[in-house]
């Protein structure tokens, strides 16, 4: 193995100072330990700054919390496909190991960037179940077992942004709000409550930026870390879409 | 209608690729095989479709008004992508490029077919078979229209696979691997039916 004949693990990292400063190269070298994953050896480099030249550098800003890829905070683009740092393990990676944050994302300082649209955009699908009442409003309907085992798939969700950076359609010259809010309507319109604010949602993923700005490039799908069908909830959502139009166009009932 | 603008637009511009536009392509390379029969028999099937009533409402409705929209709001949606078949090369995002890029293919073609045919045809020239001799004599102009119709016979049939999704009737992934194969299939017999109505010319 080539780890154990060099013992050392290069890094090819994009790095940027500011949000609007221009980003660079910069490489590292450290020594190989067994089993490390990226964030270990960040956090081996944060421990001792200095590059490959030899020269002290500042350490490295990345963003991470659970480290057992059920946050989505870590992640970023290695070896050129978005994934989490956490679960990335150096042993199965190519060297030198490339490293650059997701760039469809504000960039706030090299590998750490501002999510920030993606919690804007659950906010704006209502992507939860409201329950509260001015009075006890008693149980709610209950989920058959086998739906419930369905939508925890879709809600195995964790807001990474890999389907957003992942999309050739959400870039800066679109407002395409992306895969991943979207599976979260499909979400929240399955659930017996959740229900209840159906075309609610559906109204708005029908405005501008919305569903129907999916190209069906099927990256997302192919990209999501958790396996989430995301492009089969799009779908699904289209059919919904194309029925609630014709409701709001053809009917008379509100909802 | 004005809330939701762009989801209408999407959704307008998906059906107008199929009904009337896709249907008119088809039809169009269905009449133009009857050069394979000879010069008559295409110029008797061409003049059934000149003299066919009400043609210039026809071509208004049916081709002119659906294809300008189709047209305008592609290039729209076309230059708002990014192109990413080098990071993430699978198939239905290279299907995607390719949709994007025959489209805008598609568009240089027509306009130039249009012009030098039905444009020239309203200042009095006869389109008939002859006409279609000439202009395909030339080398540079026959590989201009194989690769003009192959690439519009692959925009309608890549665009009836993405016409299923948008309008939601092939949902579970299975029905859009198996519609894949179908608009593949599509894509092969329209492209014999193209390349042999060209070359039926020579």
């Amino acid at each position: 193995m080539q780890e154990t004949k060099t013992k050392t693990v290069r890094f090819v990292i994009s790095r940027q100072d500011t949000p609007d400063s221009a980003p660079y190269q910069e490489e590292f070298e450290i020594d190989y330990r067994p089993n490390m994953n990226v964030i270990s050896a960040l956090m081996e480099i944060r421990r001792n700054p200095v590059n490959v030249k030899g020269e002290n550098t500042t350490p490295i800003a990345w963003d991470m919390n659970c480290l057992e890829e059920v946050c989505g905070a870590c992640s970023m683009i290695i070896n050129g496909k978005p994934r989490q740092s956490c679960t990335a393990l150096v042993d199965q990676l190519e060297q030198p190991i490339r490293l650059e944050p997701m760039r469809t994302f504000p960039v706030v300082r090299d590998l750490q960037v501002d999510r920030s649209r993606m919690f804007d955009s659950l906010k704006k699908v209502k992507a939860w179940i409201p329950i509260d009442g001015t009075y006890d409003l008693g149980p709610g309907p209950r989920m058959p077992e086998r739906k419930r085992q369905w939508a925890y798939e879709l809600s195995k969700c964790m807001t990474c942004g890999v389907c957003l950076e992942a999309c050739p359609n959400v870039n800066s010259k679109s407002d395409f709000i992306g895969p991943a809010p979207l599976s979260q309507v499909r979400l929240f319109n399955a659930h017996p409550t959740g229900e209840m604010n159906k075309a609610e949602r559906l109204e708005q993923i029908m405005g501008d930026g919305g569903l129907a700005n999916c190209g069906n490039s099927q990256n997302c799908v192919q990209s999501c870390p958790k396996g989430i069908p995301l492009t089969t909830s799009i779908a699904a959502l289209n059919r919904d879409t194309t029925f609630q139009s014709f409701k709001n166009f053809f009917g008379s009932d509100q909802i | 209608m004005a809330g939701n603008r762009e989801f209408f637009n999407r959704r307008l511009h998906s059906l107008l690729g199929v009904i009337p536009v896709g249907l008119f392509l088809v039809q169009h390379l269905v009449v133009n095989h009857f050069a394979t029969g000879g010069e008559e028999s295409f110029n008797n099937a061409a003049h059934f479709m000149e003299s066919l009533p009400f043609r210039i409402f026809l071509e208004t409705f049916v081709i002119y008004l659906p294809l300008l929209f189709h047209a305008i709001y592609g290039l729209y949606i076309a230059f708002t992508a990014k192109n990413n078949t080098s990071r993430y090369g699978y198939f239905r995002n290279w299907m995607f490029m390719l949709q994007r890029v025959s489209g805008v293919i598609t568009l240089v073609f027509v306009a130039w077919h249009v012009w030098e045919t039905r444009v020239q045809a309203a200042f009095g020239a006869e389109v008939n078979f002859q006409m279609m001799e000439n202009i395909l004599s030339n080398p540079f102009m026959f590989w201009f229209y194989i690769i003009g119709v192959i690439s519009a016979i692959f925009h309608f049939a890549n665009g009836l696979w993405s016409f299923l999704v948008s309008w939601g009737l092939t949902v579970s992934p299975r029905s859009q691997v198996i519609s894949t194969y179908v608009t593949i299939g599509i894509f092969i017999a329209l492209s014999i039916v193209g390349v042999r109505a060209l070359t039926a010319f020579i």
